[in-house]
């Protein structure tokens, strides 16, 4: 008798995400859906704002990637606005969106799935979590702290916010950068370098420890997505989008210019189980469109990274898994390697003469009545689409997130997992972690802050056909 | 005006207490402020006339058993004026949770944000949460002006833009329709402002504005600093050269 096994997480927190695993008869995995339930309508309550309001409305998307809406916001404003933003303004908007993904994959690395990692998947529940880190690994918890608070304070300084800073606007920024922020960020980096090295250093000794989870962790062929720069590197802000195929070869490239008409590479399914839409690419239709975007697909849509450490280590990562490995597990050593570039770039970016230049800001009335703004969040490529009115006014908006991008990937991720860690009707602690992890190497924006303390409040119910629960697994 | 014109004759009454000599024909609001008691007011605006419109500063008044809008009323010889009452703490805070429960202050997301009067009042007030269950009314935006915008979730009726503009700018581009939560303010014959044909673009009504109801165009969340201090300097040169 077909039995479904399902993941809730508990409402108390925002992000709500559940997990249904379907068995056949026999006991063993036939499907597994990732449902996001929740709703929150960010583009029909914009509807009759002023543009210009729109970066600081959409930064409220999210708590944990605000700057990265404020990017995609701001470019879609710019795109309305017909402006080409000052190039000081430009750089000034690359150091925070670097600086937001440096503090976002830490968060993701150290503080949630790196538990797992040191611990093990079938590690105690109770130790597998950022205090046992703190506890058993002091420093490498220590540097995982720290860099999270290098990013978080770059935001800080230059937003006068760590939260929700309104300091990217339409045309630019609103005020410029000074001297002693610049000495400040700059005094701070060498640091960063030291404890991101020694994580790396870490990190090489324990990733091999992992094989069933590197073979099963939503290992399968996809596409791959991201920015890149004019020169094929690694990109987080502006340039071409590039799809690219298992074996990293061109598929489909758009300009800067020709974002605006994502439409024609990019379809929309929606599916009943879920308030998240399922994107993907438009010319291999529905599902086989399927591509992931993040941190690993930038690093294999990417020739190089450009700056000298981080291609170093994706030299080594390359070494070890080959140009473009498949399996979502390597999403983390990939976040490792973006934090290193993220700290180099925001170096370089802060030595640019220009960059304490006052000219941040250009001014202009809507001159186009739709725009997109494409960049890239730490978790993967952000669109923001806007139609406004004749008098400046949104009539209409289309977000696709990053999380969104993935949301086939981490569908079929489930499955492969469940297929391969679920076995008979009974549930074991070792086998939530694992269904829990494969979604946390995508890192989803929607349940990152029920992770924060390492363990998310789960329920699973191993259900009959008839609906009669046989088993329940729940942790709070 | 603060005062209505003073006949020079001086009186005594006693606010909160403390006694204080004043020119016969001031308002107990100008001369509490004269002797640093702190009344709070949303619609009074020195250099425009008075309205009383918001109810903020009412005070009480022994002898009488009403409570007096401290804008409009006249002190008189032997006056006993309580200014802070735990009675009128509690109303005061009822008025502006009304304000916020009115309309859609989103204050999060608002131009005006920290640097808005209706925002500051409720942390004066010590206002953590709001009683009364939202409105939510959909109100537009009107963004059809050339240089400002009128955002009516914002407005919170004190008709200082109203005022300033008929009496300063001399303009009466500004004026309100309805009544109750149904009121609003219009240009001209309900007509979008950017519409308005007697609108001289001065920019008056947005600097007077206390919330982000009235701002330049062009302005992101956080960005709209009102200039107030045009008014009394404007109002001082007029009555120097009459
Ligand atoms: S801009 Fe000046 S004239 Fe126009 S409505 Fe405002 S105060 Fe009146
Ligand atoms: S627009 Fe501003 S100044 Fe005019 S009534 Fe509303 S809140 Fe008061």
């Amino acid at each position: 008798m077909p039995q479904t096994i399902t993941i809730d997480g508990v409402t108390r927190i925002e992000g709500h995400a559940k997990i249904t695993i379907q068995l056949d008869d026999a006991g063993k995995v036939y499907d597994a859906q990732f449902h996001v339930t929740q709703f929150r309508g960010f583009e029909k309550f914009v509807q009759g704002r002023p543009l210009t309001e729109m970066p600081g409305i959409m930064a409220r998307i999210c708590g944990i990637c605000p700057v990265s809406h404020l990017m995609a916001a701001a470019k879609a404003c710019d795109d309305i606005l017909a402006v080409q933003i000052p190039p000081t303004a430009e750089k000034l908007r690359r150091i925070m969106n670097l600086a937001q993904m440096i503090q976002s994959h830490a968060l993701s690395f150290f503080h949630l799935s790196s538990p797992d990692l040191l611990f093990g998947m079938d590690g105690d529940p109770k130790q597998r979590n950022i205090f046992g880190l703190i506890r058993d690994h002091p420093d490498f918890a220590r540097d995982g702290i720290m860099l999270r608070k290098f990013g978080q304070d770059i935001i800080a300084k230059l937003g006068g916010k760590k939260i929700h800073p309104a300091w990217v606007v339409p045309g630019g920024v609103n005020a410029p950068l000074t001297e002693e922020v610049q000495d400040s960020i700059l005094k701070e980096v060498p640091a960063a370098i030291e404890r991101i090295d020694r994580a790396l250093d870490y990190f090489h000794q324990i990733e091999g420890r992992y094989p069933a989870e590197e073979d099963a962790f939503a290992n399968f062929p996809t596409l791959f997505a991201g920015l890149v720069t004019a020169d094929g590197l690694l990109e987080h802000y502006h340039g071409p989008l590039k799809f690219v195929d298992q074996d990293a070869s061109l598929v489909a490239e758009l300009s800067p210019a020709d974002q605006r008409h994502y439409g024609s590479l990019i379809g929309e399914a929606v599916e009943k189980y879920s308030y998240l839409k399922f994107p993907y690419f438009k010319p291999r239709g529905y599902p086989d469109g399927i591509y992931r975007v993040g941190p690993l697909a930038r690093l294999i849509v990417a020739e190089r990274c450009g700056t000298r450490r981080a291609d170093m280590e994706l030299g080594a990562f390359r070494t070890r898994l080959g140009r473009s490995p498949q399996s979502s597990f390597h999403y983390h050593w990939a976040r490792l390697i973006e934090i290193l570039y993220g700290i180099e770039m925001i170096q370089r970016l802060l030595q640019f003469p220009d960059i304490l230049n006052t000219h941040i800001r250009a001014r202009a009335r809507p001159n186009r009545l739709e725009g997109v703004g494409v960049s890239e969040a730490p978790r993967g490529t952000l669109i923001h689409h806007y139609k406004i009115d004749d008098n400046g006014l949104i009539q209409w908006a289309n977000l696709i997130i990053a999380t969104g991008h993935n949301n086939l990937a981490m569908n079929r991720g489930v499955r492969q997992v469940a297929e391969r860690f679920v076995d008979g009707n009974k549930l074991q602690e070792g086998m939530l972690n694992r269904v829990e992890a494969v979604i946390r190497c995508f890192d989803p924006c929607l349940s990152c802050s029920t992770h924060a303390l390492g363990q998310m409040p789960l329920r699973i119910e191993l259900c009959k056909a008839d609906g009669e629960v046989c088993d329940v697994l729940q942790r709070d | 005006m603060t005062s209505a014109v003073s006949s020079g004759e001086s009186i005594t009454l006693k606010i909160d207490d403390k006694d204080i000599s004043c020119r016969s024909g001031e308002t107990i609001l100008a001369v509490a402020r004269e002797n640093n008691i702190d009344i709070p007011t949303l619609c009074f605006m020195e250099g425009l006339s008075v309205w009383g419109g918001c109810r903020l500063c009412l005070v009480e008044v022994a002898g009488s058993p009403k409570l007096q809008a401290a804008c409009a009323t006249v002190c008189t010889e032997g006056m006993n004026v309580v200014t802070a009452s735990p009675r009128l703490k509690e109303y005061r805070k009822m008025i502006v949770e009304m304000l916020f429960a009115e309309r859609n202050h989103v204050c999060s997301v608002c131009v005006s944000n920290g640097h808005c009067e209706l925002q500051d009042m409720a942390v004066k007030l010590e206002i953590d949460h709001v009683r009364f269950p939202y409105r939510y009314p959909h109100l537009q935006v009107d963004n059809s002006h050339d240089r400002a915008r009128m955002d009516h979730n914002r407005c919170i009726l004190c008709t200082r833009c109203v005022r300033v503009c008929a009496e300063i700018e001399g303009a009466h581009t500004k004026d309100v329709k309805g009544r109750g939560v149904l009121a609003a303010i219009i240009h001209d014959l309900d007509q979008p402002w950017g519409e308005s044909e007697t609108c001289t673009s001065c920019g008056k009504c947005v600097n007077v504005c206390p919330t982000g109801a009235l701002t330049h165009r062009g302005t992101a969340v956080g960005e709209m600093q009102k200039k107030t201090d045009f008014l009394p300097y404007l109002t001082l040169m007029r009555r120097t050269e009459s």
